[in-house]
């Protein structure tokens, strides 16, 4: 491993701590009990089984918006819409779920490839306005998460409410359920297809002709275009990519133990986390099982610390901004960098001279 | 001893964040009122030493003495004020703004909150007249030819009070008639006391117009001599470390069928102004048809357009007879055409990605390379070593980003790239531009090879010592015309061709562009 690789590890475990270190000042700061704070972010989810398996399912869904966001943005497709893209694939699965009345192992397939597609569709929105108007897909994906969210609740309020339940549809049944993994917790046969997904991205993205097309056009699209690589069918392919990837983690996520009934009327913030997942693993999906079970790790420890001390939530939203703008500030830490490659450099010269 | 010297620049050390060593304990010392050379190859340490002194680049070890005092500069404001001028090769100026107003810009006369236009005016053709620059100072930029905006370009930094002018090879955009002009406003500043560093490759202008050259190799300096002591092969032996073969035992060209039909070829660029005007050749297979031109004369469109990177155009353009209008660049490209881009950075290649991935990006759908999705990585890999190899790409591994590597060997991956196709038409434009003497003859012999096989090759060139050597039949374009044609290349005289390319010699009917009717 060169120098510099090596030394970008350094640099984004030297973020994390320092936003951890950021995250505690806070706690000492608001917290009558902030030894035990700390203490209960920290090894909190280590505690018990339970606790553990918490980590597991948190990250399930987190390796799905954060592959999707990997495809787009090596593509330099910049679209926010995975957001929306989750919450409409689980309104699908579950809708389908509930309206289709499938046999056991064909219902969920069935339902998680229209949140497939349904979730492909909806990304691919801000695609077709930038093709045929030049907007950008930035702004557009932005604004139509909201799209999203209300016309789900619509659904959810008019066609599949259960008026016995308040905000919530009726109980999925159980043939359209994601089977359990490990009896006593939740972690379902979603961890599996999830980690698929990451290969399967990885492989899409890093040994297909169509991510080698999409990396190209992201990395210098006039480069792309003397080339003769199609930049209108890059922009279209990596965000219906990206957002099938969303969609069927949204509908993943509604079939698991953890939901009974489709109960999302508010977003979930997964399509948002799926870039910090996208920054920690570097655009490579087979590193988001990594970031999604750190980020994981840290969202379970910050509840049980909501749970049994007196600091709020919001603590951990603080550690996650931190790491973020540290890890994709370029400047941070230059001068060290700087330092390690002219000594190498260094070394290097000598050694020439030696010969 | 040390007060000769108004500038000393000592030991200057200086790494670059891609680990490349740029300057290695490198020394310059200028003396008042001398040109003096900063000679060497491209990518030889020459830019980074100057950007060092107009304050870009921060040295790793070293210092600089002005006047004998050791200072540090900051920023280029901060070279300003000491009285250093740099003159980009990129010209930094405002093409919608007039000459006068460039020349203030950032230094401006005020009246009250505004500024003072008639007086900008007038110190604008203060120092024009100060300096004897014949300039008409409220003429737009844009409208203005290069050889003037240089001298814009050298106003500017005069009017803010430069002893020491910096000039990054001025004599790259300019025609012979151009240069000859500014050589003589050079030694006129010379004898007014300003002391002028020259960047340069062009040995013959250094003989002309030097008084000491600094000579660079590899991120070090060979020594300064005197212009006067050293001859040119001496200099160049010192550039390169070898004999550099300047002109190349070209076989008698052995002409095949006609690749290349180009009849009454009109393009317009985007802003509606013609850029290609009623151009009609023919290319045969064998040989290299030169096309010599200062830039901005419709080169690029026509390129544009023979590679389908432009698709609005009037005329026809046949590749081995069959119509190109309805071909995508990929329907060109599959037609057998190489395309080395003029612009490496923005077009020739994707500097974040990998050596590997940049040397297939037009070929990655052959059978050979991939199935109906996946790449055959492997074979890539095998395939990305043995081109590293062959062309002799100066890398750690075909892993390396394209990005950390010198444009010597940037552009031999993009020449590894085209030409491993086996073309039967290859476009070359600007091959060999601003990269260094030993990369430039590889690439040269490369073309020269590929023609002795057969291929068809189109060479435009700002570099009149390539086209000449390089070229079966020359070609001179102005105003998106060819203003002359030669067949016999060897019989035309630089001064011949400088006056073509100037529109100072048109040729209305031009023989031997096309083959038959």
């Amino acid at each position: 491993m060169s120098a510099e690789k090596r030394f970008e590890i350094f640099r984004l475990f030297f973020s994390i701590l320092i936003a951890l270190l950021v995250s505690f000042a806070l706690i000492f700061l608001v917290s009558k009990q902030p030894v035990a704070a700390i203490m209960a972010l920290i090894t909190g989810p280590f505690k018990s089984g339970r606790n553990l398996a918490n980590v597991v399912e948190a990250m399930i869904p987190l390796i799905f918006t954060g592959t999707g966001v990997c495809i787009m943005f090596a593509a330099n497709q910049i679209n926010l819409a995975s957001e929306g893209a989750f919450h409409l694939g689980g309104l699908v699965a579950a809708a389908f779920a509930l309206k289709l009345a499938l046999p056991a192992g064909l219902a969920p397939a069935v339902c998680l490839i229209l949140a497939a597609a349904a979730g492909a569709l909806f990304t691919a929105l801000p695609a077709i306005l930038k093709i045929k108007t030049g907007a950008s897909e930035m702004v557009a994906s932005l604004m139509i998460n909201y799209l999203s969210l209300w016309f789900c609740t619509f659904i959810l309020m008019h066609f599949i409410l259960d008026p016995a339940a308040g905000a919530a549809s009726y109980s999925l049944p159980k043939t359209a359920k994601l089977l359990t993994l490990f009896s006593g917790t939740r972690i379902h046969f979603g961890l599996i297809i999830a980690l698929v997904v990451a290969v399967l991205g990885h492989v899409f993205l890093y040994q297909s002709k169509m991510g080698y097309e999409l990396r190209i056009a992201g990395s210098n699209k006039q480069f792309a275009e003397y080339s003769g690589i199609d930049i209108v069918k890059v922009i279209l392919i990596s965000q219906l990519v990206g957002g099938a990837v969303a969609g069927l983690g949204g509908g993943v996520e509604i079939l698991s133990p953890i939901y009974s009934r489709f109960t999302w009327t508010s977003l979930l913030g997964y399509g948002w986390d799926a870039i910090v997942i996208c920054t920690l693993a570097k655009k490579d999906p087979l590193k988001t099982p990594l970031a999604a079970l750190f980020l994981a790790y840290l969202r379970t420890g910050a509840s049980i610390m909501a749970r049994t001390t007196d600091v709020t939530l919001e603590v951990v939203q603080i550690t996650q901004g931190v790491i973020i703008l540290l890890a994709v500030a370029e400047q941070f830490l230059s001068k060290t960098k700087h330092r390690i490659i002219a000594r190498e450099a260094k070394a290097a010269l000598q050694k020439e001279e030696a010969a | 001893m040390s007060d000769q010297y108004v500038l000393q620049m000592q030991n200057i050390m200086k790494i670059y964040g891609n680990g490349v060593v740029a300057n290695e304990d490198v020394s310059l010392s200028l003396k008042k009122g001398e040109i003096h050379s900063l000679l060497g190859e491209n990518g030889a340490g020459k830019s980074t030493l100057m950007k060092v002194l107009f304050g870009i680049e921060t040295p790793d070890s070293g210092k600089i003495l002005l006047n004998g005092q050791e200072t540090t500069i900051k920023s280029p404001m901060d070279a300003i004020s000491k009285g250093i001028g740099m003159v980009h090769q990129h010209f930094m100026l405002v093409p919608s703004l007039t000459v006068a107003e460039n020349i203030i810009l950032g230094v401006e006369p005020k009246k009250g909150l505004f500024i003072d236009m008639k007086q900008a005016v007038a110190e604008a053709r203060r120092i024009a007249e100060q300096y004897n620059f014949d300039i008409d100072v409220t003429a737009k930029v844009e409208e203005i030819p290069v050889g003037v905006k240089q001298k814009v370009e050298i106003l500017k930094a005069l009017y803010r009070g430069a002893d020491i002018l910096i000039l990054d090879e001025p004599t790259a955009v300019l025609t012979p008639q151009e240069t000859d002009e500014l050589f003589v406003q050079l030694e006129k500043l010379r004898a007014d006391g300003h002391t002028i560093i020259f960047i340069s490759h062009k040995l013959d202008e250094i003989k002309r117009i030097c008084n000491r050259a600094t000579i660079m190799r590899n991120g070090r300096s060979m020594g300064t001599y005197e212009v006067s002591e050293i001859s040119t092969d001496d200099m160049s032996k010192l550039m390169v470390g070898r004999e550099v073969v300047l002109t190349f035992d070209k076989k008698p060209p052995v002409l095949k069928e006609v690749m290349l039909r180009v009849r009454d070829l009109t393009v317009h660029n985007a802003q509606g102004v013609l850029k290609v005007d009623r151009l009609s050749f023919d290319l045969k297979g064998g040989e290299i048809l030169g096309i010599a031109g200062v830039e901005g004369n419709g080169q690029s469109e026509l390129i544009n357009t023979l590679t389908a990177i432009n698709k609005s155009y009037g005329g026809e353009i046949f590749i081995k007879g069959a119509d190109i209008r309805q071909d995508s660049v990929k329907g060109v490209r599959e037609r057998k055409l190489g395309h080395i881009p003029e612009d490496r950075m923005t077009s020739g290649c994707a500097g974040n990605l990998s050596i590997r991935e940049n040397m297939f990006s037009n070929q990655y759908t052959d059978p050979a390379y991939s199935g109906k999705f996946l790449l055959k990585t492997k074979v890539l890999a095998r395939r990305a070593a043995e081109l590293v190899k062959e062309y002799l790409v100066k890398c750690k591994n075909p892993e390396q980003n394209v990005g950390m590597l010198s444009g010597g060997n940037i552009q031999k991956v993009i020449v590894a790239r085209e030409f491993s196709i086996s073309p039967d038409i290859i476009i070359a434009n600007q091959p060999t531009r601003g990269i260094d003497v030993g990369a430039a003859e590889f690439i040269r012999r490369r073309l020269l090879e590929y023609r002795d096989a057969g291929c068809a090759v189109i060479l435009v060139s700002a570099d009149l010592n390539e086209v000449f050597s390089l070229s079966d039949r020359l070609a001179v374009m102005y105003k998106g015309k060819f203003s002359g044609l030669f067949t016999d290349v060897g019989s035309v005289t630089e001064e011949q061709l400088g006056q073509y390319m100037l529109g100072l010699r048109h040729d209305e009917e031009l023989g031997g562009a096309i083959y038959e009717r």
